[in-house]
């Protein structure tokens, strides 16, 4: 600090402008957030599926806050496919028993890691997912392994309510 | 000029004008001594002020039929169509007006770029005229956004989406211009809200625009600084009016062709089926006047950085009056210049072809070169010209080579050849 005490008129000068500024991001700040999503859109979080009718090869396409969500019941060469990959050839490495707990059943948000658009089923290089707006490729597990997308599809928050019913969210 | 000379006749045109003068501004405008050898490409800045109070007028029409909510937009859209007396004359006037208007003010730029318009001392208009732009595409997609047929709905997730790819904050970003987890019932609001606003910023803007043109006043074919008024200019009114009144109804003539005979070919089928936020379109492609910057996206392979070679595509626009060393504006006195012109206007139409193309094979291999030669263009191509470029003779004054007075007759013919 230097000798100088500060003037009576810039103490009021830099004290004013503070509080101003304070003021200023007070009301700026719920009219930034008055934007994001409110309590009603957080409220439809979780959503219950019934999945006694989907066959081995087949997907189930449900709606989770407003996105797509694939419920596939995976056959045993579609696991074994996901299983036997190396990590060193994954784009973005997780293991398939991390992503599909219970084998038989993949569940993920089926929107494209890339900007959003839904992947098509049972198509593409790696007989998973291929994504027909900028053409990445997904296996069997959902996860990325050709072109723009930069991760795997996610895999929500869920659990078995029992052997017929999932919960997401 | 005589701006501030200016005294109106009447005894109440002069009591007015001394408490507003506006009665001064429009003899400005009447006077504003402009270059006598303008050609049709300088027709298009007024085209664009029809072009800009047309979309205005259908658009406030429009929003009076309109409703802005997720299970009844598309309806309201097919009731304007159905129902609303007109309405499917004021639709498809305000559909096709958006394509008209990216038209007019492309061939505005590339005017630009052939007669160095944006160079010292115009390099404020130019900057305000990339802003415009930017702000038109904005309205553009917004607008493209409101019908919510399935191209609407799918043209937002993957616009919006274009945000995600900023480090970080990128998803929270993301979620608050949704105000959702997806695209949906808030996302739609807010954009009605700001496709509303933002033509009247770009009329502000469009003012701004104007005035800093009236500062030095028009550049011109042969590009150099002429004396005002002088034997040079000719008076806006009757002379630029008239010509600009007959280039209007040209391009009118256009704008109805497809209005009235062809109001779809611009558009896609896809958005004629309602929003389904289960099932993406086989092929999103936007509106042709996106292409190039589309085609620059998906030519980069990394998410983030095609994100950043599509902005930069655009913004590099602005760094134009510096990123060009030449002191000669107009190309019709730079021989090598006007060459690499073409090929940049050919380069960016390859662009828009190759991005309504699916981006594999042979399109991307084309889309990558395009795109390299793009950026080559205003980051190496236009700095060293300035210094390598022979340039040819430059007339003292927009009479001279016609009165013959260049001392080169050959450079003179050529001139009087491109000076029409």
């Amino acid at each position: 600090m230097s000798d100088k005490k500060p003037k009576r008129r810039e103490f009021l000068f830099t004290a004013t402008t503070a509080v101003g500024a304070v003021g200023a991001a007070a009301v700026v700040w719920p009219m930034v957030d008055q934007m994001n999503p409110d309590a009603s859109v957080k409220a439809l979080a979780s959503t219950e599926v019934d999945i006694s009718s989907v066959k081995p090869g087949n997907t189930i396409t449900v709606l989770w806050r407003g996105k797509p969500v694939f419920i596939r019941r995976r056959t045993k060469e579609e696991i074994e496919e996901a299983r036997s990959v190396k990590m060193e050839e994954l784009i973005h490495p997780e293991k398939d028993e991390d992503r599909a707990k219970n084998p038989e059943w993949l569940v993920m948000v089926g929107v494209c890691t890339h900007l959003g658009c839904v992947p098509l089923n049972d198509k593409g290089d790696y007989n998973g997912w291929f994504c027909p707006c900028h053409g990445s490729h997904y296996d069997t597990s959902g996860r990325i392994r050709k072109g723009p997308a930069p991760w795997n599809m996610e895999v929500p928050k869920y659990e078995f309510v029992n052997a017929n019913t999932i919960k997401i969210g | 000029m005589s701006d501030h000379d200016y005294k109106p006749k009447s005894k109440v045109g002069q009591w007015f004008n001394d408490r507003l003068p506006l009665l001064t501004l429009a003899n400005h405008l009447t006077d504003y001594p402009t270059p006598k050898n303008l050609n049709y490409w300088w027709t298009f800045g007024g085209i664009l002020t029809f072009c800009l109070i047309t979309q205005i007028i259908t658009g406030l029409t429009l929003a009076m039929h309109y409703i802005a909510h997720a299970d009844m937009a598309f309806e309201s859209v097919e009731h304007i169509m159905r129902d609303v007396n007109y309405g499917w004359l004021i639709r498809y006037i305000h559909a096709n007006g958006a394509s008209m208007f990216f038209l007019a003010v492309y061939i505005h730029i590339f005017r630009s770029l052939f007669y160095g318009s944006y160079k010292s001392p115009r390099e404020i208009i130019w900057i305000l005229g990339i802003v415009i732009y930017l702000l038109m595409m904005a309205a553009a997609f917004m607008g493209y956004v409101l019908p919510w047929g399935q191209m609407s709905f799918w043209g937002a997730t993957v616009i919006t989406n274009l945000f995600s790819a900023i480090p970080l904050v990128g998803e929270g970003i993301v979620t608050w211009l949704w105000g959702g987890y997806s695209v949906d019932n808030p996302t739609l609001t807010r954009f009605f809200t700001l496709h509303y606003l933002i033509p009247f910023l770009i009329l502000g803007l469009v003012v701004l625009h104007i005035w800093a043109l009236h500062v030095p006043g028009n550049n011109n074919p042969v590009g150099i600084d002429i004396k005002k008024p002088s034997k040079d200019t000719v008076p806006f009114h009757p002379y630029i009016v008239i010509k600009d009144g007959f280039a209007l109804l040209m391009f009118m003539i256009v704008f109805a062709f497809f209005v009235f005979y062809t109001p779809n070919i611009l558009g896609h089928a896809d958005n004629y089926i309602e929003a389904n936020p289960m099932v993406t379109p086989a092929h999103i492609v936007p509106e042709w006047y996106l292409l190039p910057f589309y085609a620059i996206l998906r030519s980069v392979p990394d998410k983030l950085l095609g994100v950043v070679a599509m902005l930069s595509a655009i913004l590099i626009l602005a760094a134009l009056p510096w990123l060009d060393t030449s002191k000669i504006r107009s190309a019709v006195f730079r021989p090598l210049y006007k060459q690499f012109y073409w090929i940049l206007v050919a380069d960016v139409l390859i662009l828009g072809y190759v991005g309504a193309m699916p981006a594999e094979g042979l399109y991307l291999l084309i889309a990558r070169v395009a795109t390299a030669y793009y950026f080559l263009h205003f980051l190496v191509i236009l700095p060293v010209l300035g210094f390598k470029e022979r340039t040819l003779p430059v007339p003292l004054s927009i009479t001279e080579p016609i009165l013959g007075g260049s001392p080169n007759l050959a450079a003179a013919r050529h001139r009087e050849s491109k000076i029409k």
